[in-house]
Protein backbone atom coordinates (compact mmCIF):
# COMPACT_ATOMS: atom_id res chain seq x y z
CA UNK A 1 0.00 0.00 0.00
CA UNK A 2 0.94 3.64 -0.36
CA UNK A 3 1.71 5.53 2.82
CA UNK A 4 2.03 9.29 3.30
CA UNK A 5 4.22 9.90 6.37
CA UNK A 6 5.82 13.00 7.84
CA UNK A 7 9.31 12.33 9.22
CA UNK A 8 8.21 12.69 12.85
CA UNK A 9 5.96 9.64 12.39
CA UNK A 10 8.61 7.37 10.85
CA UNK A 11 9.47 5.96 14.25
CA UNK A 12 5.97 4.40 14.28
CA UNK A 13 7.15 2.20 11.37
CA UNK A 14 10.67 1.04 12.32
CA UNK A 15 10.99 -1.77 9.76
CA UNK A 16 9.58 0.32 6.93
CA UNK A 17 11.72 3.31 7.84
CA UNK A 18 14.97 1.38 8.26
CA UNK A 19 14.50 -0.48 4.98
CA UNK A 20 13.77 2.82 3.21
CA UNK A 21 17.01 4.46 4.37
CA UNK A 22 18.92 1.23 3.62
CA UNK A 23 17.47 1.06 0.12
CA UNK A 24 18.41 4.69 -0.44
CA UNK A 25 22.01 3.79 0.41
CA UNK A 26 21.83 0.90 -2.06
CA UNK A 27 20.40 3.01 -4.87
CA UNK A 28 22.22 6.30 -4.50
CA UNK A 29 25.57 5.21 -3.07
CA UNK A 30 26.13 1.60 -4.21
CA UNK A 31 24.42 1.70 -7.58
CA UNK A 32 24.59 5.31 -8.75
CA UNK A 33 27.83 6.13 -6.92
CA UNK A 34 26.67 9.46 -5.44
CA UNK A 35 29.14 10.96 -2.98
CA UNK A 36 26.76 11.09 -0.01
CA UNK A 37 27.02 9.73 3.51
CA UNK A 38 25.83 6.42 4.90
CA UNK A 39 25.63 6.06 8.68
CA UNK A 40 26.70 3.19 10.93
CA UNK A 41 23.32 1.48 10.45
CA UNK A 42 23.78 1.48 6.70
CA UNK A 43 21.18 4.24 6.31
CA UNK A 44 21.49 7.11 3.86
CA UNK A 45 20.15 10.31 5.44
CA UNK A 46 20.96 13.94 4.75
CA UNK A 47 20.16 17.32 6.30
CA UNK A 48 16.80 17.53 4.49
CA UNK A 49 15.57 14.41 6.28
CA UNK A 50 16.00 16.49 9.46
CA UNK A 51 13.56 19.19 8.23
CA UNK A 52 10.52 17.02 8.88
CA UNK A 53 9.74 16.34 5.21
CA UNK A 54 6.79 14.35 3.90
CA UNK A 55 7.62 10.88 2.55
CA UNK A 56 5.47 8.93 0.17
CA UNK A 57 6.32 5.26 0.62
CA UNK A 58 5.23 2.15 -1.28
CA UNK A 59 5.02 -0.55 1.38
CA UNK A 60 5.45 -4.19 0.32
CA UNK A 61 3.11 -6.86 1.74
CA UNK A 62 5.80 -7.88 4.28
CA UNK A 63 5.92 -4.34 5.69
CA UNK A 64 9.21 -3.42 4.08
CA UNK A 65 10.06 -0.55 1.75
CA UNK A 66 9.34 -1.00 -1.96
CA UNK A 67 9.94 2.57 -3.09
CA UNK A 68 9.75 6.11 -1.81
CA UNK A 69 10.32 9.81 -2.34
CA UNK A 70 10.60 12.87 -0.19
CA UNK A 71 8.82 16.24 -0.38
CA UNK A 72 9.60 19.70 1.01
CA UNK A 73 8.02 23.06 0.12
CA UNK A 74 10.19 25.29 -2.07
CA UNK A 75 9.42 28.26 0.19
CA UNK A 76 11.85 26.73 2.72
CA UNK A 77 15.34 25.23 2.36
CA UNK A 78 15.51 22.79 -0.56
CA UNK A 79 18.35 21.02 -2.28
CA UNK A 80 17.88 22.67 -5.68
CA UNK A 81 18.20 26.18 -4.24
CA UNK A 82 20.86 25.40 -1.65
CA UNK A 83 23.23 23.44 -3.87
CA UNK A 84 22.30 23.77 -7.53
CA UNK A 85 21.62 27.48 -8.07
CA UNK A 86 24.78 27.70 -10.22
CA UNK A 87 23.37 25.36 -12.84
CA UNK A 88 20.14 27.35 -13.03
CA UNK A 89 21.80 30.72 -13.73
CA UNK A 90 21.07 31.75 -10.17
CA UNK A 91 17.34 31.05 -10.48
CA UNK A 92 15.88 30.04 -7.16
CA UNK A 93 12.71 28.01 -7.38
CA UNK A 94 10.38 29.39 -4.76
CA UNK A 95 6.63 29.19 -4.67
CA UNK A 96 3.96 27.77 -2.38
CA UNK A 97 2.66 25.93 -5.46
CA UNK A 98 5.96 24.14 -6.13
CA UNK A 99 7.40 21.48 -3.84
CA UNK A 100 10.74 19.76 -4.16
CA UNK A 101 10.67 16.00 -4.71
CA UNK A 102 13.94 14.18 -4.05
CA UNK A 103 15.37 10.73 -3.29
CA UNK A 104 13.03 8.94 -5.71
CA UNK A 105 14.11 5.44 -4.78
CA UNK A 106 13.10 1.93 -5.83
CA UNK A 107 14.02 -0.99 -3.61
CA UNK A 108 15.98 -3.95 -5.02
CA UNK A 109 13.08 -5.99 -3.56
CA UNK A 110 10.48 -3.86 -5.29
CA UNK A 111 7.57 -5.45 -7.06
CA UNK A 112 6.60 -4.41 -10.58
CA UNK A 113 4.11 -1.90 -9.23
CA UNK A 114 6.50 0.23 -7.15
CA UNK A 115 7.32 2.90 -9.74
CA UNK A 116 3.70 3.32 -10.81
CA UNK A 117 2.70 3.55 -7.15
CA UNK A 118 5.14 6.42 -6.58
CA UNK A 119 3.83 8.25 -9.64
CA UNK A 120 0.34 7.85 -8.19
CA UNK A 121 1.47 9.10 -4.77
CA UNK A 122 3.12 12.17 -6.28
CA UNK A 123 -0.06 12.86 -8.24
CA UNK A 124 -2.27 12.52 -5.17
CA UNK A 125 -0.06 14.92 -3.19
CA UNK A 126 -0.12 17.41 -6.06
CA UNK A 127 -3.89 17.23 -6.48
CA UNK A 128 -4.88 17.23 -2.82
CA UNK A 129 -2.54 20.02 -1.78
CA UNK A 130 -3.26 22.18 -4.86
CA UNK A 131 0.31 22.19 -6.18
CA UNK A 132 1.26 22.98 -9.77
CA UNK A 133 4.76 21.53 -10.09
CA UNK A 134 7.53 19.54 -8.50
CA UNK A 135 11.17 20.42 -8.86
CA UNK A 136 13.91 17.92 -8.12
CA UNK A 137 17.52 16.89 -8.47
CA UNK A 138 17.84 13.54 -10.21
CA UNK A 139 20.27 11.20 -11.85
CA UNK A 140 19.77 11.33 -15.63
CA UNK A 141 20.10 7.54 -15.66
CA UNK A 142 16.68 7.51 -13.98
CA UNK A 143 15.05 9.50 -16.75
CA UNK A 144 14.22 6.34 -18.68
CA UNK A 145 12.14 5.14 -15.71
CA UNK A 146 10.26 8.43 -15.49
CA UNK A 147 9.59 8.39 -19.22
CA UNK A 148 8.33 4.82 -19.02
CA UNK A 149 5.79 5.86 -16.40
CA UNK A 150 4.54 8.92 -18.23
CA UNK A 151 6.15 11.49 -15.96
CA UNK A 152 8.95 12.80 -18.13
CA UNK A 153 10.69 15.74 -16.46
CA UNK A 154 11.57 19.02 -18.14
CA UNK A 155 15.30 19.27 -17.53
CA UNK A 156 16.12 22.88 -16.62
CA UNK A 157 19.80 22.42 -15.85
CA UNK A 158 22.51 19.84 -15.46
CA UNK A 159 26.14 19.53 -14.53
CA UNK A 160 28.94 16.96 -14.69
CA UNK A 161 29.68 14.19 -17.15
CA UNK A 162 29.10 10.47 -17.27
CA UNK A 163 28.35 8.88 -13.92
CA UNK A 164 28.74 12.26 -12.19
CA UNK A 165 26.06 13.87 -14.29
CA UNK A 166 23.22 15.32 -12.27
CA UNK A 167 20.13 17.15 -13.47
CA UNK A 168 17.43 19.46 -12.15
CA UNK A 169 13.99 18.65 -13.47
CA UNK A 170 10.42 19.87 -13.30
CA UNK A 171 7.36 17.65 -13.20
CA UNK A 172 3.65 18.06 -13.47
CA UNK A 173 0.95 15.43 -13.46
CA UNK A 174 -0.74 15.30 -16.86
CA UNK A 175 -4.41 14.37 -16.75
CA UNK A 176 -3.83 11.36 -19.00
CA UNK A 177 -1.21 9.94 -16.60
CA UNK A 178 -3.94 9.09 -14.06
CA UNK A 179 -5.83 6.31 -15.90
CA UNK A 180 -2.57 4.74 -17.11
CA UNK A 181 -1.19 4.75 -13.59
CA UNK A 182 -4.32 3.17 -12.12
CA UNK A 183 -4.22 0.52 -14.84
CA UNK A 184 -0.55 -0.32 -14.17
CA UNK A 185 -1.31 -0.74 -10.49
CA UNK A 186 -4.52 -2.65 -11.15
CA UNK A 187 -6.42 -0.40 -8.74
CA UNK A 188 -9.23 2.14 -8.87
CA UNK A 189 -9.28 5.79 -7.84
CA UNK A 190 -11.32 4.69 -4.83
CA UNK A 191 -8.46 2.43 -3.65
CA UNK A 192 -6.01 5.29 -3.97
CA UNK A 193 -8.38 7.52 -2.01
CA UNK A 194 -8.65 4.84 0.69
CA UNK A 195 -4.83 4.64 0.97
CA UNK A 196 -4.59 8.39 1.31
CA UNK A 197 -7.29 8.47 3.98
CA UNK A 198 -5.56 5.65 5.85
CA UNK A 199 -2.57 7.97 6.24
CA UNK A 200 -4.58 10.56 8.15
CA UNK A 201 -2.69 9.90 11.37
CA UNK A 202 0.76 10.13 9.78
CA UNK A 203 -0.10 13.35 7.96
CA UNK A 204 -1.16 15.29 11.03
CA UNK A 205 1.22 16.55 13.65
CA UNK A 206 2.24 14.21 16.40
CA UNK A 207 0.42 15.37 19.50
CA UNK A 208 1.46 14.36 22.98
CA UNK A 209 -1.40 12.83 24.99
CA UNK A 210 -3.61 15.58 26.37
CA UNK A 211 -5.05 15.56 29.85
CA UNK A 212 -8.82 15.81 29.63
CA UNK A 213 -8.90 18.65 32.12
CA UNK A 214 -6.39 21.48 32.18
CA UNK A 215 -4.17 21.19 35.23
CA UNK A 216 -1.70 23.43 36.96
CA UNK A 217 -1.51 27.18 36.86
CA UNK A 218 -2.53 28.80 33.60
CA UNK A 219 0.55 30.07 31.81
CA UNK A 220 -1.11 32.45 29.44
CA UNK A 221 0.75 33.22 26.29
CA UNK A 222 1.62 36.86 25.73
CA UNK A 223 -0.62 38.32 23.10
CA UNK A 224 0.83 40.51 20.40
CA UNK A 225 1.18 44.08 21.51
CA UNK A 226 4.20 45.30 19.63
CA UNK A 227 1.89 46.97 17.21
CA UNK A 228 -0.55 49.55 18.37
CA UNK A 229 -3.74 47.67 17.57
CA UNK A 230 -4.30 45.52 20.58
CA UNK A 231 -7.96 45.89 19.66
CA UNK A 232 -8.35 42.41 18.23
CA UNK A 233 -5.61 40.06 19.29
CA UNK A 234 -6.21 36.46 18.31
CA UNK A 235 -4.55 33.86 20.47
CA UNK B 1 -8.88 34.66 -9.77
CA UNK B 2 -12.05 36.70 -9.54
CA UNK B 3 -11.60 40.43 -9.88
CA UNK B 4 -13.21 41.01 -6.48
CA UNK B 5 -10.50 38.88 -4.97
CA UNK B 6 -7.80 40.78 -6.84
CA UNK B 7 -9.12 43.97 -5.30
CA UNK B 8 -8.99 42.42 -1.81
CA UNK B 9 -5.46 41.21 -2.36
CA UNK B 10 -4.41 44.59 -3.65
CA UNK B 11 -5.70 46.15 -0.41
CA UNK B 12 -3.83 43.53 1.56
CA UNK B 13 -0.67 44.38 -0.31
CA UNK B 14 -1.07 48.04 0.68
CA UNK B 15 -1.45 47.16 4.37
CA UNK B 16 0.93 48.97 6.69
CA UNK B 17 -0.65 48.25 10.07
CA UNK B 18 -2.12 45.33 11.91
CA UNK B 19 -5.48 47.10 11.65
CA UNK B 20 -5.23 46.83 7.85
CA UNK B 21 -4.68 43.09 8.14
CA UNK B 22 -7.69 42.97 10.39
CA UNK B 23 -9.76 44.75 7.71
CA UNK B 24 -8.45 42.33 5.10
CA UNK B 25 -9.71 39.32 7.07
CA UNK B 26 -13.20 40.87 7.24
CA UNK B 27 -13.28 41.55 3.50
CA UNK B 28 -11.95 38.10 2.62
CA UNK B 29 -14.49 36.43 4.91
CA UNK B 30 -17.25 38.26 3.06
CA UNK B 31 -15.70 37.64 -0.32
CA UNK B 32 -15.67 33.88 0.22
CA UNK B 33 -18.95 33.88 2.16
CA UNK B 34 -17.34 32.24 5.19
CA UNK B 35 -18.20 32.24 8.86
CA UNK B 36 -14.68 33.30 9.85
CA UNK B 37 -11.28 34.13 8.41
CA UNK B 38 -8.17 34.27 10.62
CA UNK B 39 -4.48 34.75 10.04
CA UNK B 40 -2.09 34.42 12.93
CA UNK B 41 1.62 34.03 13.23
CA UNK B 42 4.51 33.50 15.57
CA UNK B 43 7.54 35.62 14.77
CA UNK B 44 11.16 34.52 14.95
CA UNK B 45 11.41 35.36 18.65
CA UNK B 46 8.21 33.53 19.56
CA UNK B 47 5.79 36.47 19.87
CA UNK B 48 2.25 35.85 18.66
CA UNK B 49 0.13 38.14 16.52
CA UNK B 50 -3.19 37.76 14.84
CA UNK B 51 -5.89 39.24 12.71
CA UNK B 52 -9.30 37.70 12.33
CA UNK B 53 -13.03 37.86 12.47
CA UNK B 54 -13.79 35.97 15.68
CA UNK B 55 -15.91 37.76 18.26
CA UNK B 56 -14.03 39.30 21.15
CA UNK B 57 -16.10 37.02 23.42
CA UNK B 58 -14.56 33.96 21.79
CA UNK B 59 -11.06 35.44 21.81
CA UNK B 60 -11.38 36.28 25.51
CA UNK B 61 -12.74 32.84 26.29
CA UNK B 62 -9.93 31.18 24.31
CA UNK B 63 -7.30 33.14 26.18
CA UNK B 64 -8.95 32.65 29.54
CA UNK B 65 -9.04 28.87 29.08
CA UNK B 66 -5.57 28.84 27.48
CA UNK B 67 -6.96 26.73 24.61
CA UNK B 68 -3.79 27.31 22.65
CA UNK B 69 -2.31 24.42 24.60
CA UNK B 70 -4.90 21.92 23.38
CA UNK B 71 -6.50 23.36 20.23
CA UNK B 72 -6.39 20.40 17.79
CA UNK B 73 -6.08 22.82 14.87
CA UNK B 74 -2.95 24.47 16.24
CA UNK B 75 -1.39 21.24 17.49
CA UNK B 76 -2.31 19.35 14.35
CA UNK B 77 -0.95 21.91 11.88
CA UNK B 78 2.29 23.13 13.41
CA UNK B 79 5.30 21.30 11.98
CA UNK B 80 3.23 20.60 8.85
CA UNK B 81 3.26 22.31 5.46
CA UNK B 82 0.16 21.01 3.70
CA UNK B 83 -3.33 22.55 3.79
CA UNK B 84 -5.46 20.68 6.31
CA UNK B 85 -9.19 20.07 6.40
CA UNK B 86 -10.24 20.16 10.07
CA UNK B 87 -12.04 16.88 9.51
CA UNK B 88 -8.63 15.19 9.24
CA UNK B 89 -7.47 16.43 12.65
CA UNK B 90 -7.69 14.48 15.87
CA UNK B 91 -10.89 15.42 17.69
CA UNK B 92 -11.11 12.13 19.57
CA UNK B 93 -10.34 13.31 23.10
CA UNK B 94 -13.10 14.44 25.42
CA UNK B 95 -11.40 17.80 25.80
CA UNK B 96 -11.19 18.31 22.03
CA UNK B 97 -14.87 17.46 21.57
CA UNK B 98 -15.87 19.86 24.33
CA UNK B 99 -13.65 22.55 22.85
CA UNK B 100 -15.25 22.19 19.41
CA UNK B 101 -18.76 22.27 20.88
CA UNK B 102 -17.92 25.44 22.75
CA UNK B 103 -16.26 27.04 19.71
CA UNK B 104 -19.40 26.35 17.65
CA UNK B 105 -21.49 27.98 20.39
CA UNK B 106 -19.35 31.07 19.93
CA UNK B 107 -20.00 31.13 16.17
CA UNK B 108 -16.98 29.21 14.88
CA UNK B 109 -17.87 27.05 11.87
CA UNK B 110 -18.10 23.27 12.22
CA UNK B 111 -15.92 22.90 9.09
CA UNK B 112 -12.49 24.45 8.69
CA UNK B 113 -9.42 24.62 6.52
CA UNK B 114 -6.04 25.64 7.88
CA UNK B 115 -3.00 26.45 5.78
CA UNK B 116 0.36 26.41 7.54
CA UNK B 117 3.17 28.68 6.33
CA UNK B 118 6.78 28.05 7.26
CA UNK B 119 8.77 31.27 7.13
CA UNK B 120 12.48 31.94 7.66
CA UNK B 121 14.21 31.53 11.04
CA UNK B 122 11.41 29.69 12.75
CA UNK B 123 8.75 32.20 11.78
CA UNK B 124 5.48 30.36 11.45
CA UNK B 125 1.89 31.18 10.51
CA UNK B 126 -1.54 29.65 10.06
CA UNK B 127 -4.31 30.89 7.81
CA UNK B 128 -7.66 29.49 8.87
CA UNK B 129 -11.10 29.79 7.43
CA UNK B 130 -14.22 28.10 8.69
CA UNK B 131 -17.84 27.67 7.79
CA UNK B 132 -21.03 26.05 9.00
CA UNK B 133 -22.01 23.46 6.39
CA UNK B 134 -22.01 19.73 5.65
CA UNK B 135 -19.04 17.68 4.47
CA UNK B 136 -19.79 17.66 0.72
CA UNK B 137 -20.30 21.44 0.68
CA UNK B 138 -16.99 21.96 2.46
CA UNK B 139 -15.13 19.60 0.16
CA UNK B 140 -16.58 21.50 -2.75
CA UNK B 141 -15.38 24.80 -1.25
CA UNK B 142 -11.88 23.40 -0.74
CA UNK B 143 -11.71 22.03 -4.28
CA UNK B 144 -12.66 25.44 -5.66
CA UNK B 145 -10.65 27.77 -3.43
CA UNK B 146 -7.76 25.96 -1.79
CA UNK B 147 -5.11 27.18 -4.21
CA UNK B 148 -6.23 30.81 -3.93
CA UNK B 149 -6.21 30.48 -0.16
CA UNK B 150 -2.65 29.13 -0.22
CA UNK B 151 -1.57 32.21 -2.19
CA UNK B 152 -3.48 34.47 0.20
CA UNK B 153 -1.79 32.81 3.20
CA UNK B 154 1.61 33.60 1.72
CA UNK B 155 0.51 37.15 0.92
CA UNK B 156 -0.42 37.63 4.57
CA UNK B 157 2.85 36.13 5.62
CA UNK B 158 4.81 38.50 3.42
CA UNK B 159 3.12 41.33 5.37
CA UNK B 160 3.81 39.67 8.70
CA UNK B 161 7.50 39.46 7.85
CA UNK B 162 7.50 43.10 6.77
CA UNK B 163 5.98 44.10 10.12
CA UNK B 164 8.52 42.04 12.00
CA UNK B 165 11.51 44.29 12.42
CA UNK B 166 13.72 41.23 12.51
CA UNK B 167 13.33 40.87 8.76
CA UNK B 168 14.53 43.55 6.38
CA UNK B 169 12.23 44.00 3.43
CA UNK B 170 14.32 43.01 0.45
CA UNK B 171 13.93 44.44 -3.01
CA UNK B 172 12.96 41.49 -5.18
CA UNK B 173 15.76 40.19 -7.33
CA UNK B 174 14.92 37.99 -10.28
CA UNK B 175 17.27 35.60 -12.02
CA UNK B 176 18.15 36.14 -15.70
CA UNK B 177 15.72 33.38 -16.73
CA UNK B 178 12.89 34.85 -14.70
CA UNK B 179 13.59 38.32 -16.06
CA UNK B 180 13.60 37.04 -19.65
CA UNK B 181 10.31 35.23 -19.14
CA UNK B 182 8.60 38.23 -17.55
CA UNK B 183 10.06 40.66 -20.10
CA UNK B 184 8.66 38.65 -23.01
CA UNK B 185 5.22 38.49 -21.41
CA UNK B 186 5.43 42.25 -20.83
CA UNK B 187 6.06 42.69 -24.56
CA UNK B 188 2.79 40.93 -25.19
CA UNK B 189 4.16 37.52 -26.17
CA UNK B 190 1.86 34.61 -25.43
CA UNK B 191 3.25 31.88 -23.18
CA UNK B 192 3.80 29.67 -26.20
CA UNK B 193 5.66 32.42 -28.06
CA UNK B 194 7.75 33.32 -25.01
CA UNK B 195 8.65 29.67 -24.44
CA UNK B 196 9.64 29.27 -28.08
CA UNK B 197 11.72 32.44 -27.97
CA UNK B 198 13.60 31.15 -24.93
CA UNK B 199 13.87 27.60 -26.34
CA UNK B 200 12.16 26.11 -23.31
CA UNK B 201 8.87 24.26 -22.85
CA UNK B 202 5.76 26.13 -21.77
CA UNK B 203 5.82 24.02 -18.63
CA UNK B 204 9.28 25.34 -17.72
CA UNK B 205 8.25 28.87 -18.62
CA UNK B 206 5.35 28.56 -16.20
CA UNK B 207 7.76 27.68 -13.40
CA UNK B 208 9.96 30.72 -14.09
CA UNK B 209 6.92 32.98 -14.21
CA UNK B 210 5.55 31.40 -11.01
CA UNK B 211 8.92 31.96 -9.27
CA UNK B 212 8.93 35.59 -10.39
CA UNK B 213 5.32 36.04 -9.27
CA UNK B 214 6.14 34.76 -5.80
CA UNK B 215 9.27 36.90 -5.41
CA UNK B 216 7.44 40.01 -6.57
CA UNK B 217 4.61 39.36 -4.12
CA UNK B 218 2.21 39.45 -7.04
CA UNK B 219 -1.13 37.70 -7.08
CA UNK B 220 -1.08 36.60 -10.71
CA UNK B 221 1.02 36.85 -13.86
CA UNK B 222 -0.43 40.16 -15.03
CA UNK B 223 0.27 41.66 -11.66
CA UNK B 224 3.80 40.22 -11.66
CA UNK B 225 4.53 41.86 -15.01
CA UNK B 226 3.20 45.17 -13.71
CA UNK B 227 5.33 44.97 -10.60
CA UNK B 228 8.47 44.07 -12.52
CA UNK B 229 7.90 47.10 -14.72
CA UNK B 230 7.19 49.46 -11.84
CA UNK B 231 10.23 48.20 -9.93
CA UNK B 232 12.36 48.91 -12.98
CA UNK B 233 13.42 45.26 -13.19
CA UNK B 234 12.42 45.10 -16.84
CA UNK B 235 12.09 47.70 -19.54
CA UNK B 236 9.82 47.24 -22.53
Amino acid sequence: MLRYIYADHLSDFPALSHSMFRDRATQFVDRLGWDIGVDANGEERDEYDALNPLYVIWELPDGRHGGSMRFLPSTGPIMVNDHFGHILDGTTIQSPLIWECTRFCLSPNADRRAAAALVLGAGEVMKRFSLNHYVGVFDPRMERIYRLYGVTPDVIGCQGEGADRIAVGLWEMQQDAWPKTFARLGITAAQSDAWFKASRDTLRAKIPPQPDAPSGPSCRAPVGSRHDTASHPIF
Amino acid sequence: MASGLEKQLHLLEQATTLEHLQQATLHLRDHFGLAHFIYHWVNSVGERFGAGTYSSDWVDRYLEKDYLRMDPVILGCITRFHPTNWKDLDWSSKAAKAFLREAIDYGVGNQGLTIPVRGPSGQFALLTCNQTCDDPAWEHFIANHQQDLILIAHQFNRKALEFDTGFEAQAPSLSPRELSAIALLAKGFSRAQAAQDLSISEHTLRVYVEGARHKLGAINTTHAVARALSNGLIVV
